[in-house]
C-alpha cells in the first residue's frame, strides 16, 4: 500500500512546479522564514557545533549496535505493559495497525503527524478497512482535505496560500455559517481547532509517530507545537506508535542531546512546545490515558542500508533543515520530488527505499552547493551520498545515452590534461569575446536547459586552472 | 521466519555481527548503565537566582507569562487576579496533588472542581514536577495528581513550580525522574502555550492546546 511514487516523472513535475504561481508565492515563506529562524537560534547557543558532533557520534554508536538497542527497547516496552509489533514492509505495517483498530471495534482513528505513516500509506489502509482516519496536525489536516501528500516533512502545507486553505475550509466545513470571515490565518486556525476538538473526543484509536524511542525505558517521544499529538494519544482507549527501526536511542540523556538540535534545526525554536515521553498504557490510578499501548516498528528497507555507504542517512532526525536551505527545493517545492521525502534527505533516502531505477532522478537534481550538509544537525554528508547514487545509476546504465555520451567526451579530455587545458582555454576566451558587450548570454546552442530560465554569465577570459596558477605564483612571491 | 526474526537477522547480516559479541554487548550495557550526558549548554547554569532569572526570560520569550510568589498560599489569589483581568469566569479544574489540595481556593472566590478534563473546562491548574532554566520548560507528570488532560484541553493553563524544583538543564530533571523509579505514563515537557505556523508560516498561539500558559514560581 506504499504511496505510489511519481519520482520517475521528476523533470515534468519540476517544470509544472516552476510555472505554478500559487506554489511560487507560498515557497517564498520557506526561503525567508526557516533560514533566518534557524540561524538566530544557532547564534544563541555557542555549544551548537559541539552538540552536532556529539549527536553524530551517538547516532553512529546506535546504528553499529542497532540489534542490541532494539532488543532492549522491546523488552522495556513489554515491561511497561505495552506491545511491540515488527513489520518488514508497508503492507505488514498497515495490516498490523488495521488489525489492532478492528480488534477494538474502532470507527474513528485520529493521527498525529508521522512521516513513516505517509511512507506506508496508512490513511488509505485505514479507510479501505471502513474506518475514518483523521489527521490532526493543522498542516496535515489541510492537505488531507485536499487529497494531497505533505510537501515538507515538518511543514506539510507549506506549498499552500491562506486563500487556498480558506477555499478548502468553505468546501468541507459546510455545517458552519457560509458568511463567516476567514480572511485571516487566525480565523482559519480557530475554525480547525473547533472542528478537530470534536474529532479528538470521538476517536477510538490514536496513532502517533515517534521522534525518538528510548531503549532504557521503553519510551516513545513525540514533539509538537500544537498539542495535537497529545490529544491524539491521551483521549482514545488505544494508542498506537508507529516508528522506523532507526529511531531508537540508548537513554533519556541521549534523547535530550538530540532534542537540543531538533527544534533549532527545524523551526529555530529552542524546544518545541510539547515534548512528550510516553511509556506504556495508563496506570491503575490514572484518571486519563489509553488502556492499550502498541508500538509498530517498521523496517521497509532500512536494515539493508546498514553497512553500506548509505548508512549515514540513517542518522537523520527529520528536522527538514536540508530542504529549508536547498536552492532546488526553494525553486520547485516538495511535491515535484514525487514521493514522501523531498529535498536533499529525500534525494538520498528515496532511491534507497523505492530503488534507484525509480528514484534516480532526485540525486541528479542538485548543484552540490553543500548548504544541506553544512546545516545538518547530525552531519550527514548529503552531497557525497547523492554522488554515490549517481555512480550507482551510471554503473547500472540507467543514465540517459546523451548524458553518457557527454560524460565520455568530458572523460576523454580530462584524461589528457594538455588537451583539456587547451580546449577549456580556447572555449573560455571565445565565450568571453562573444559576451563582451552584455557580460551574459540569453541563449546558447546546446545550453537551452540553462538559458531558458536564466542568463549564463560570460566567462571573465581565463580558466579556473589558469587563475589558480597565477594566484599561487603571486602568493609565493 | 517471523517479521521480527527476519528484521533482526537482516540488521545483523548488514552489520556483519551475530549479536553475541561480548565487546558490543558490554559497550551497550555500559551506556545503559552509566547514562552519560552530552554537552550541557552553559546558558541554564549558575546560582539559584541566576537560574530563576534565565527561566523567566526564556519562558517569557516563548509567550508564557511568569510571576514569582513568596509562598504557595498566594496561588489562588494570583489565579483569580489573572482570570478577572482577562474577563474570564472564576472556574478552575485541578487534580489530587496535595500541594494544590491544601490551598484555600474558596477564599479567592474560585469555583474549583477536581479530576480529569472532558474538554468542557476553560481553566485548569497543575503542579509541575520540575522546570528547566535553559529553555523555560515545565516538566509535568501524568496521573491522578495532575491529570494529563488538564495540560491540553483547557484554554488557560496555570502551572505552579516550586523554585526548589527548578534545574538548569533537562538532564538534571531526568536524573531526578530516574531516582523516582518507573516513569509515569507520560512525562510532558511544556515550553510555552500551544501554537502553529502551518498557514503561510504565520505563528499563531492556541492551536489545539491552551491559548495561555501562566506560570507561578513559588519561593517557599
Amino acid at each position: 500500500m506504499t504511496l505510489h511514487p511519481t519520482t520517475p516523472d521528476f523533470k515534468d513535475n519540476a517544470h509544472r512546479a516552476l510555472h505554478d504561481p500559487d506554489l511560487q508565492k507560498a515557497l517564498g515563506h520557506v526561503q525567508h522564514g526557516f533560514i533566518y529562524k534557524r540561524q538566530s537560534a544557532v547564534e544563541r547557543l555557542p555549544e551548537f557545533e559541539t552538540l552536532r558532533e556529539a549527536a553524530r557520534d551517538l547516532k553512529n554508536h546506535v546504528l553499529a549496535n542497532l540489534d542490541l538497542y532494539l532488543e532492549t527497547y522491546e523488552r522495556n516496552v513489554v515491561a511497561a505493559g505495552g506491545k511491540v509489533h515488527f513489520a518488514r514492509n508497508s503492507a505488514e505495517a498497515c495490516e498490523t495497525i488495521v488489525n489492532i483498530c478492528k480488534a477494538h471495534g474502532a470507527k474513528s482513528v485520529t493521527k498525529g503527524k508521522s512521516m513513516v505513516s505517509e511512507e506506508i500509506g496508512l490513511n488509505a489502509a485505514i479507510e479501505a478497512a471502513g474506518m475514518q482516519a483523521v489527521e490532526t496536525d493543522l498542516g496535515e489536516y489541510i492537505i488531507q482535505l485536499r487529497g494531497e501528500t505533505p510537501s515538507h516533512i515538518i511543514a506539510p502545507a507549506v506549498h499552500l496560500t491562506k486563500e487556498q486553505v480558506e477555499g478548502d475550509f468553505r468546501r468541507v466545513h459546510t455545517h458552519l455559517e457560509s458568511a463567516r470571515d476567514l480572511s485571516e490565518p487566525v480565523q482559519l486556525l480557530t475554525e480547525a481547532r473547533g472542528v478537530l476538538r470534536e474529532k479528538f473526543l470521538a476517536a477510538d484509536v490514536g496513532v502517533t509517530g515517534a521522534n525518538f524511542l528510548i531503549a532504557e525505558t521503553g519510551t516513545s517521544i513525540i514533539v509538537t507545537n500544537e498539542g495535537n499529538g497529545d490529544l491524539t494519544q491521551s483521549l482514545p482507549k488505544v494508542h498506537i506508535v508507529i516508528a522506523s527501526i532507526e529511531k531508537v536511542v540508548p537513554t533519556l540523556e541521549d534523547a535530550s542531546l538530540l532534542m537540543r538540535l531538533l527544534a533549532r534545526s527545524a523551526t529555530g525554536q529552542d524546544m518545541s512546545v510539547y515534548t512528550t515521553l510516553s511509556t506504556g498504557p495508563r496506570r491503575d490510578n490514572d484518571p486519563d490515558g489509553p488502556d492499550h499501548y502498541h508500538v509498530v516498528l517498521v523496517d521497509n528497507g532500512r536494515s539493508a542500508m546498514l553497512g553500506t555507504e548509505f548508512e549515514d542517512m540513517l542518522r537523520c532526525i527529520r528536522c527538514g533543515a536540508c530542504m529549508n536551505h536547498c536552492p532546488v527545493y526553494h525553486a520547485i517545492g516538495g511535491h515535484a520530488y514525487g514521493w514522501v521525502y523531498p529535498g536533499p534527505m529525500g534525494a538520498v533516502l528515496t532511491p534507497s527505499l523505492i530503488g534507484v531505477d525509480k528514484g534516480g532522478n532526485l540525486p541528479n537534481a542538485s548543484t552540490f552547493c553543500g548548504r544541506c550538509e553544512s546545516v545538518c544537525p547530525v552531519k550527514i554528508p548529503l552531497p557525497k551520498l547523492m554522488r554515490h547514487w549517481r555512480e550507482r545509476e551510471f554503473e547500472r546504465h540507467l543514465t540517459p545515452s546523451v548524458q553518457r555520451f557527454g560524460l565520455k567526451i568530458w572523460a576523454f579530455f580530462a584524461k589528457n590534461p594538455g588537451l583539456y587545458s587547451f580546449a577549456t582555454r580556447t572555449a573560455m576566451r571565445a565565450l568571453s569575446w562573444l559576451g563582451r558587450d552584455k557580460g551574459r548570454f540569453a541563449s546558447l546552442p546546446l545550453a537551452s536547459g540553462w538559458t531558458d530560465y536564466r542568463d549564463l554569465p560570460a566567462p571573465q577570459g581565463d580558466t579556473f586552472q589558469a587563475q589558480w596558477r597565477k594566484r599561487q605564483q603571486e602568493q609565493s612571491r | 521466519m517471523s517479521a521480527r526474526d527476519e528484521i533482526f537477522s537482516n540488521i545483523r547480516r548488514s552489520l556483519g555481527v551475530t549479536g553475541q559479541e561480548a565487546t558490543r554487548r558490554s559497550a551497550v550495557a555500559q551506556r545503559l548503565e552509566q547514562t552519560p550526558r552530552g554537552p550541557i549548554p552553559a546558558r541554564g547554569q549558575g546560582s539559584a537566582a541566576a537560574r530563576l532569572a534565565t527561566f523567566i526570560s526564556e519562558a517569557t520569550r516563548v509567550s508564557a507569562t511568569v510571576v514569582v510568589l513568596d509562598t504557595a498560599q498566594a496561588v489562588p489569589d494570583e489565579i483569580a487576579r489573572f482570570l478577572r483581568e482577562a474577563h474570564l469566569p472564576l472556574t478552575l479544574k485541578r487534580g489530587e496533588d496535595a500541594r494544590l489540595a491544601d490551598l484555600n481556593w474558596h477564599n479567592a472566590g474560585l469555583d474549583v472542581s477536581t479530576g480529569r478534563s472532558d474538554g468542557s473546562d476553560l481553566n485548569a491548574v497543575s503542579h509541575a514536577f520540575g522546570g528547566v532554566a535553559e529553555t523555560g520548560s515545565l516538566i509535568l507528570l501524568s496521573g491522578a495528581d495532575n491529570p494529563v488532560t488538564l495540560t491540553f484541553l483547557p484554554d488557560n493553563h496555570f502551572v505552579v513550580l516550586s523554585a526548589a524544583d527548578l534545574s538548569g538543564d533537562l538532564e538534571s530533571v531526568l536524573t531526578k525522574l530516574r531516582r523516582n523509579g518507573a516513569l509515569p505514563r507520560t512525562v510532558n515537557i511544556v515550553t510555552g502555550p500551544s501554537r502553529s505556523a502551518d498557514i503561510e508560516q504565520t505563528l499563531l498561539l492556541g492551536a489545539h492546546g491552551p491559548r495561555r500558559l501562566h506560570i507561578m514560581v513559588t519561593l517557599n
